[in-house]
């Protein structure tokens, strides 16, 4: 691809034509705030506070929406650009609960990173706000429309990655509001629950349900792994606090990137149900009675020596589990053949 | 799969046979948004009209289990319209001519009367898959799960090697595999006949490899597959088992048969996360750790190695797998012991080829494809480019056999199972979690006309029967299923759809028909 040329604070750099300014900055640590930008999505131009300064263009461009051409000479950091975003901004807030100490979002919020970057404290603009009930008629995720700043990042996830387009902007103006069709609680629309839109989502509009309260965002130690749900492989984060899971969140997943399904994000209280199996068990009579390991091993390997010693290898029968890792599944072929002495071993790849 | 997920949002084409990708592998339908998004074609061969078919660009609606003629049709049309790849089949596959005496007969016209498939709809999508530049083929079980699952496979071979449309970015016959190992389950050897990355038991030289390695004779003899067990343990012929992770009570056909043949054992362990309604009939239940809870490795469709990684202590008594099978097989006179997972991957990978390249240490990267025979390896995303793994490519056609049960007097109807969207599997682990609060208890979809012959509305319970057994379940009456064929999921026991479906397998992959069999519905009072 033919690259073009463009200096940006001083720096040259070359980028592929069609590159957006924000992107060619970005690939040279030039940092531009944004927050309908996102770049799993296509860009919107929307919040305008990536605006920049451009030689030979009037007023302020966007530089998530605006291509690199040969030549062209960029500043991001003026009076003028400072200070048209730092009028956004206020604008956003004017109409922003100010509730960060108790905000969910805290420490992972865009527009309180953006509000501390330009010394934002309060916004001279007196209106008025919106009170929209919390919607959390559904067991995974709740949507708290006061805070949403409709940069319109969950409505085009839901359509470009997840192909479900259930969400879209509702009415005009300041009454503008994401929502499903007819503006229904989530619970009543075509919701899947994948939680995509929560993944994209710069503020705390959009929270795991479950999460709330269980400890502030930079509390939870986050340990990448892998779904084990479908086969598609998904990578993720089980976010831990006190050596518990508490929530799934995407990460940059080789296949998946933050974008996970239902059952990924939201399928990890097995993990800590109390109906997990916590000791040994023995049948006596008809009932499980709770042993140590070794008397089950050592019941386990005097009954298995019976058998074989009776009835030789091949009347075991040994089922592997495609649940289970590779190194186990590695160690039950390996137990199956060298210990046992048969090859009846299978899992349900065919079922 | 012969290629890797990525690579599907820059096809021109997609084909997805027997999958509802959408429900069952979301992310992969993901890269299918994203590539009609930049405008490829989907073709979805289904006979439920799933959301994803009333996505597509065409909805290929078949009778279940005739997708053998549907593939031999579309073949029929592209060598007839000389719209092959001639240079590929020339230089890459064998047995072109035997491929064309028998689709020969399968015309447009021929299998719209097997089918139910209107003949111009099989031009469209023969004329679509061949002349798109990249075309995909994606499959799951809904080609497998049938007594003709083998040849509904080669089929797929057949027509993508015909059409030139493997060994390239974006095109491939591509597997999506339904658990989070299955893929690595397989590779491990977890299988009857072959040991590690397929390495068959039967061969002198792989026996001789393995036994010194694991210090054992192994036996010359292929092993039974898990229906084969089954039977075998009903017969007296298999006396104990050892069962980890799975729960086949609730997965596998005809299952009031599988309770029967587990409680025949004069011995069963059972280790498992859960007291599933396997390890319920088990002598002995060992509590194992999940995967949050331990260190080790899964393999992806796409044949992705990828860390497993331990995050919280499993709770009470409970370990990791691999330590409890260390501690039964120590305890029965073969020591095993491994400081970590780690050591046992390193074990491995020196006797499989494939993963003989691929470290914990190069893991922490992201994730490795296999085949990758050495440390400098980068993995291999696609397969079979220059040449097939095999060498050449043969073209091996099969003829058209309907399933095993058809609809008569006494079943009129047939039954399909498959997978929802908000669980998975038999839902040891998704039924524990949020999830269940929004979906607890499944329903039989029914066409309205059905339900207007047997006079039932939507939610009335009613009794499904088969030959093997019959359960109570509410239907839910819906356009996605088309007349005569109902379908629910494998995932709740309440109604535990297993009881009824046909144990008959593939005579080669020795998969059960679980997609088709003849059932009849009474309103109950």
């Amino acid at each position: 691809m033919a690259l073009v040329t463009v200096t940006i604070d001083g720096q040259t750099v070359q980028a592929p034509a069609g590159t957006s300014v924000l992107d060619a900055a970005q690939s040279i640590g030039i940092k531009i705030p944004a927050l309908c930008y996102d770049p799993d999505l296509s860009a919107v131009g929307a919040c305008r506070l990536c605006v920049v300064e451009i030689d030979g263009m009037r007023n302020l461009p966007t530089s998530c929406v605006t291509t690199c051409s040969e030549g062209m000479v960029v500043r991001t950091n003026t009076p003028a650009v400072l200070e048209a975003r730092r009028t956004l901004l206020e604008l956003l807030i004017a109409n922003h609960p100010l509730d960060c100490m108790t905000c969910e979002k805290a420490g992972a919020c865009l527009l309180q990173q953006y509000c501390y970057e330009y010394g934002v404290l309060s916004s001279p603009f007196k209106g008025d706000q919106h009170a929209y009930p919390i919607d959390d008629d559904n067991p995974f995720y709740l949507r708290d429309m006061n805070k949403c700043i409709v940069c319109g990042r969950c409505i085009r996830a839901c359509e470009e990655i997840v192909g479900r387009n259930v969400l879209d902007f509702a009415y005009r103006g300041f009454n503008t509001k994401v929502g499903p069709f007819m503006d229904t609680p989530i619970s009543e629309s075509d919701c899947v629950y994948c939680g995509s839109c929560i993944a994209v989502c710069p503020v705390g509009a959009l929270e795991e349900k479950k999460m709330v309260g269980v400890g502030r965002t930079w509390e939870l130690e986050k340990v990448r792994t892998t779904c084990p749900y479908c086969g598609t492989g998904c990578t993720f984060d089980l976010n831990v606090k006190n050596g518990k899971v508490v929530g799934v969140t995407g990460t940059d997943g080789d296949v998946n990137g933050r974008f996970l399904c239902v059952k990924g994000r939201f399928g990890y209280e097995f993990i800590h149900s109390d109906d997990r199996l916590k000791t040994p068990l023995i049948k006596k009579n008809g009932e499980f009675k709770e042993a140590t390991w070794t008397e089950a091993f050592d019941l386990i390997a005097s009954q298995f020596r019976e058998i074989k010693d009776k009835h030789g290898s091949d009347s075991f029968g040994v089922l592997s589990s495609a649940r289970c890792t590779n190194e186990e599944n590695y160690l039950m072929s390996k137990f199956a053949r060298a210990v046992l002495g048969t090859n009846n071993i299978d899992h349900c790849a065919r079922l | 799969m012969t290629n890797s997920i990525g690579e599907i949002a820059n096809a021109d084409l997609i084909l997805a046979c027997g999958t509802n990708t959408m429900e069952a592998h979301p992310i992969i339908w993901y890269k299918i948004n994203e590539a009609l998004h930049k405008g490829a074609q989907l073709i979805v061969v289904d006979p439920r009209e799933t959301d994803m078919a009333q996505l597509a660009t065409i909805h290929v609606r078949l009778q279940p289990g005739t997708d053998i003629a549907l593939l031999n049709g579309l073949m029929n049309v592209i060598i007839a319209e000389d719209i092959y790849d001639k240079k590929f089949v020339k230089e890459r596959t064998l047995g072109f001519e035997e491929l064309q005496q028998v689709v020969a007969k399968y015309t447009p016209e021929y299998v719209e009367t097997i089918t139910g498939v209107p003949a111009e709809t099989i031009r469209k999508v023969a004329r679509a898959y061949a002349g798109a530049g990249k075309s995909t083929i994606l499959y799951t079980m809904g080609l497998t799960q049938h007594t003709i699952g083998t040849d509904n496979v080669l089929s797929v071979a057949n027509l993508s090697m015909l059409c030139g449309m493997i060994g390239r970015e974006s095109t491939g016959v591509n597997p999506l595999r339904g658990q989070n190992n299955v893929q690595g389950a397989c590779d491990m050897g977890a299988l009857p006949n072959v040991l590690t990355a397929y390495q068959n038991v039967g061969v002198e030289a792989v026996r001789q490899k393995f036994e010194p390695f694991w210090n054992c004779q192994i036996s010359d003899k292929p092993g039974l597959a898990i229906g084969e067990m089954m039977t075998a343990a009903g017969e007296g012929r298999i006396k104990g088992m050892y069962i980890m992770g799975e729960n086949p009570v609730l997965s596998d056909p005809d299952a009031n048969h599988v309770v029967h043949e587990l409680k025949h054992l004069e011995f069963l362990v059972v280790q498992d996360i859960f007291m599933t309604e396997t390890a319920q009939l088990a002598d002995v239940v060992l509590p194992g750790a999940c995967f949050a809870e331990k260190e080790g490795t899964f393999s992806s469709t796409e044949r992705r190695v990828q860390r497993v990684r331990k995050a919280v202590e499993p709770p009470g008594m409970a370990r990791p797998d691999w330590e409890i099978i260390c501690g039964v097989s120590t305890a029965m006179g073969y020591p095993m012991s491994y400081a970590s997972s780690n050591e046992i991957f390193d074990e491995m990978r020196k006797v499989t080829p494939s993963y003989a390249g691929i470290s914990y240490q190069r893991l922490e990267k992201g994730g490795l494809q296999w085949p990758c025979p050495n440390e400098g390896h980068p993995g291999t995303p696609i397969m079979h480019c220059n040449e097939f793994v095999c060498g050449i490519g043969k073209f091996k056609p099969a003829e058209h056999v309907p399933p095993d049960e058809m609809p008569s007097a006494e079943y009129p109807l047939l039954l399909d199972t498959g997978r929802r969207l908000y669980h998975y599997h038999t839902g040891t682990m998704s039924r524990k979690t949020m999830i269940e609060d929004y979906m607890s208890s499944d329903t039989l979809e029914i066409n309205c006309l059905d339900a207007s012959d047997l006079e039932v509305c939507d939610g009335d319970k009613v009794r499904l029967t088969s030959r093997r057994g019959s359960i109570e379940i509410p239907v839910r009456i819906t356009e996605t299923v088309p007349k005569g064929l109902v379908f629910t999921s494998f995932h709740f026991s309440e109604t535990p759809i297993n009881q009824l479906t046909n144990p008959k397998v593939d005579a080669k992959s020795k998969i059960p028909e679980l997609k088709v069999c003849a059932v009849r519905i009474e309103k109950i009072a």
